[in-house]
């Protein structure tokens, strides 16, 4: 089958262990405030790729990518649920190591369908690199326009199904720097015993320049990039969270 | 040679070296591998801390005045004109300046006196008018050797910049003389074997030979002012050095001479950090000195690499973004047998970057393989991040064609030491040569016809197989000029501005590379891909001169590793040398070709009307083989891919791709990435500290 692709990056270095082939997949139902690609947004653009031509493409940068393998971002690449799965499989037919970063938005616990076609994909899939923007819900829906519920059953889903995980967090001034949701949300990773690294960004403002070109206003407006203290700070407060969580179950 | 094992050499395993001029073998037969990690190293002693501040405080004067602290005005610099200069004679372990004091640029009119004065006005000196009268009225220059043989077209074609950055009015450089030899076997014995090659030389009177015999004998005068040179600052270095610090001394006057006989382009020294390993580790394992001394040795020798000078004119300084002098030191690699060649003092040099500080020159050059250890890269990775001070290139390539004791010249251009040296010859512009193509020869920015009034193309869009077809028309032109306005050049460099020690310090029988070299490559890919994939409208001026150019449409750029427009690139690249091939080269120079500017591509960009790519007139060309900025959208392997498809074979002069990197974008932070996170081992550790 064909995928909708946004663009690829030959030479990956933030986007999972090692140097990586990134696709940038077409497409996504967030809305996030702060989002820098805001053209991978619409969806049924981009350019029309099989799952063999992108392996092709990748083949050619294997000599570059030292323990690295293949990253799916976006755009929300689990839009394109099928076309991954097909993607990873064959990628893993040639030994090469997957990651998916995503949003989880697209997750439906209730839904015995798509929890099977998502316990499908993890079968091929070695990382997810899963972004929660915000552990509160209210304050997510302010961020993202969506709830984040299905977003944290989709980690706790990933904890049963064993698969390693990288979660992201983005410190943006005035909107997530605040010690009670990071220490929250530090308690809910506490939960997951797949988690493997934790990745604060703080956040910076290159988004902008896209949404000037595209026409579109830029939703933070003037918010400041964050400093990167703030980002340690927020790491420092996430990590305790997380070990309250931890150390309460050993009280238990 | 050697009669007997001398007593210098005490120590060192014999072979090969201790009977004929060979350092090579004695390297092989006696380097120490090192593959660990840089923990030993020592940092700066008390006296480099002070030379190196009193170097900064003499900077900081001389940016302060202007660029330039002091000239020489009236001496013409030789192998022996001036007395002894330094720093501070009680804490400098290496000594030596190309006139009697630090920061004084000497006088150098052999390549042309005109550039001379002119260096000296443009800084606010005046050359001494008996000099001016000398150099003009009894003593021809190169520069003037060559603009008596110019011909109009040649001229033309300079002006225009369609070949540019030619050494017709200063020194060619580009020559590594084997300044090991100087330490390893001291000056009596060079003069001995020189004397003779001389003695076996042809006895057939032809030019050749006549020409021959008289080099010889240039070299041989040298040889005996490189000893003079010695005495000047005490030293007898007629015999071969005994220790490490005799090595370092010996073989850098073998470079002092050089750098006081040519103000080259790029006055490169070779490959010596294993070679003088040799001596430090001897000296170490019989407890003659200790690491602080033998760091120290490097640093005080590398701050002297780092103080040589010349007078250049601010034309010369803005073509190559500032004043180099392309000191360039190749370092590591892997002999042919496989073995890396990297020591204790391959990490040394590059330490001084630490306890000096970040410098471009000498320009450390890492001799890449993938067969380097490992503790030695990441220790190179450590220093490219900290100082980015570092260029790297191909051994495993490289010593395919040159084996295992080759240098740099310059960037990138590879010559074995001592044996194989390369008449420079700057580069042709081949954008220009497709504006030219397409304009029928005539200068899109002078308006002017420059080359052969080829038929021009007509109607408003351009058609690919009309203009490649012009287009390959105009490079053969531009190849055939090109080749001989460079034999032209060093013809008349050999006649008036013979490197004299440089060539004394090389075999007698040298191959001779011609090496050419083009710029614009990414603009002619792109340019051609744009006429082959989208649609391009030509807009000409009141004279019917294509002057700008509209693109209809997207097409694939050269970076993104696209075989659509990279075999473009390459095809343009094999055409051409090809072209070169076809003509003679002087002295039988074996032509090469460089895709080559690392600064003078601004310069260039300059004088290059607008391009069918889009690019416009005056933007710079990319650097090298460098994609054009900004056009490469698919990563550094994606650009990088398309730089490697350029064929080598056809390129042997070196191809460089310059890489720039946010430290960001290398990986994630430590301070806010938490990696190897192990939830169960985190509770365990929790668990027993609650207890």
């Amino acid at each position: 089958m064909e995928g909708y692709i946004h663009s690829t990056e030959s030479f990956g270095t933030v986007d999972g262990p090692g140097i990586r082939f990134v696709i940038f997949m077409q497409g996504c139902p967030m809305r996030c405030k702060y989002c820098h690609n805001p053209d991978t947004w619409a969806i049924g653009k981009g350019e029309v790729r099989t799952a063999e031509s992108l392996l092709e493409e990748y083949e050619s940068y294997k000599e570059f990518l030292k323990n690295g393998g293949i990253t799916c971002t976006g755009g929300e690449p689990l839009l394109q649920l099928d076309f991954v799965t097909e993607l990873f499989e064959k990628a893993k037919q040639r030994k090469i190591h997957t990651c998916l970063d995503t949003s989880g938005i697209t997750f439906m616990p209730e839904n015995e369908q798509v929890v099977e076609k998502f316990k499908k994909l993890m079968k091929y899939t070695d990382l997810v690199m899963l972004d929660i923007k915000h552990i509160d819900d209210e304050e997510h829906k302010k961020l993202t326009g969506h709830s984040n519920k299905n977003i944290l059953a989709f980690a706790e889903f990933l904890s049963k199904e064993g698969t390693e995980l990288w979660v992201r967090h983005v410190v943006v001034p005035g909107i997530t720097d605040n010690d009670k949701y990071l220490h929250d949300l530090g308690y809910f990773l506490g939960g997951l015993k797949n988690l493997k690294a934790l990745d604060v960004l703080p956040y910076h403002t290159m988004g902008k320049a896209k949404y000037e070109q595209l026409g579109m206003e830029y939703p933070l407006g003037d918010t400041p990039a964050a400093d990167k203290s703030l980002a340690v700070h927020a790491k420092e407060i996430i990590m305790e969270g997380l070990k309250d969580r931890l150390r309460k179950k050993e009280g238990e | 040679m050697a009669k007997e094992f001398l007593q210098e050499w005490e120590g060192f395993n014999p072979g090969r070296w201790s009977t004929s001029v060979n350092v090579r073998d004695f390297i092989l037969k006696n380097f120490t591998p090192y593959d660990g990690d840089e923990s030993f190293l020592a940092g700066p002693t008390e006296a480099t801390n002070k030379l190196w501040q009193q170097v900064m405080e003499l900077s900081e004067k001389e940016r302060e005045a202007g660029g330039v602290l002091d000239m020489d005005t009236k001496i013409v610099s030789t192998i022996t004109s001036h007395k002894a200069g330094y720093l501070d004679k009680n804490l400098e372990q290496i000594v030596g300046f190309q006139t009697d004091k630090p920061f004084k640029r000497s006088l150098q009119p052999f390549g042309g006196i005109r550039m001379a004065q002119k260096a000296c006005q443009e800084n606010g000196y005046e050359v001494d008018p008996e000099v001016v009268e000398i150099f003009t009225k009894y003593r021809k220059t190169h520069n003037q050797g060559v603009f008596d043989a110019y011909t109009p077209e040649m001229k033309l074609a300079r002006h225009a910049a369609i070949i540019t950055g030619l050494p017709d009015a200063y020194g060619r450089g580009r020559i590594i003389g084997d300044y090991r030899r100087v330490a390893l076997y001291g000056v009596d014995l060079l003069i001995e074997d020189k004397k003779n090659q001389l003695a076996t030389s042809l006895v057939r009177m032809t030019s050749k030979n006549i020409r021959l015999r008289e080099e010889l004998a240039e070299q041989l005068r040298a040889l005996d002012d490189l000893k003079k040179l010695g005495e000047i600052y005490g030293f007898d270095i007629s015999r071969p050095a005994k220790n490490a610090k005799e090595a370092i001394q010996w073989l850098y006057f073998g470079y002092l001479a050089a750098v006081k006989e040519q103000n080259g382009a790029a006055m490169s020294l070779g490959r010596t950090s294993t070679f003088l390993d040799i001596y430090i580790q001897r000296d170490l394992e019989k407890g003659l000195i200790t690491e602080e001394q033998a760091q120290e040795y490097i640093d005080h020798f590398i701050m002297k690499l780092r103080l040589v000078k010349f007078a250049r004119t601010p034309e010369y300084n803005q073509l190559f973004s500032g004043d180099p002098t392309w000191v360039t030191e190749s370092i590591g690699g892997v002999s042919i047998d496989g073995v890396p060649m990297v020591t204790k003092t391959s990490f040394r040099y590059l330490h001084t970057l630490d306890n000096l500080g970040p410098a471009p020159e000498p320009n450390m050059t890492v001799l890449w393989s993938k067969k380097l250890p490992q503790n030695f890269k990441k220790f190179c990775a450590k220093m490219s991040i900290r100082t980015s001070s570092i260029q790297y290139e191909n051994d495993d390539m490289m010593r395919v064609t040159h084996g295992d004791d080759y240098a740099i010249a310059c960037c990138v251009s590879s010559m074995r030491i001592g044996k194989e040296m390369q008449f420079f010859g700057a580069r042709a512009n081949l954008a220009k040569c497709l504006l030219y193509a397409i304009n029928g020869g005539v200068d899109e920015r002078l308006k002017i016809q420059v080359g052969p009034k080829y038929r021009p193309v007509e109607g408003d869009y351009l058609d690919f197989d009309d203009v490649m077809e012009k287009y390959e028309d105009m490079m053969e032109w531009l190849a055939g000029l090109y080749v001989n306005t460079l034999n032209v050049i060093h013809y008349m460099h050999d006649k008036y501005c013979y490197e004299k020690i440089q060539m004394a310090l090389h075999d007698r029988d040298v191959k001779r590379y011609f090496a050419t070299g083009i710029a614009g490559l990414s603009v002619v890919a792109d340019s051609l891909s744009a006429i082959k994939y989208a649609k391009v409208k030509c807009i000409r001026d009141e004279n019917g001169i294509v002057t700008d150019y509209e693109i209809e449409g997207d097409f694939p750029k050269y970076g993104n590793n696209d075989d659509r427009v990279d075999s473009i690139a390459v095809d343009i690249v094999t055409k051409f040398m090809n072209m070169i091939r076809k003509h003679h080269t002087y002295r039988d120079g074996v032509p090469t070709m460089s895709i080559l500017t690392i600064t003078s591509n601004v310069v260039y960009g300059k004088k290059t009307g607008n391009t069918p790519d889009g690019r416009k007139m005056g933007v710079p060309l990319a650097p090298g083989a460098n994609p054009m900025h900004g056009r490469d959208t698919h990563g550094a392997a994606a650009s990088l891919s398309s730089v490697a498809k350029l064929p080598f074979r056809h390129a042997q002069d070196g191809i460089s791709n310059t890489f720039s990197i946010v430290p960001d974008a290398l990986g994630k932070d430590s301070q806010v990435f938490v990696g190897d996170l192990d939830i169960e081992s985190i509770a365990k550790e929790l668990n027993s500290d609650g207890v």
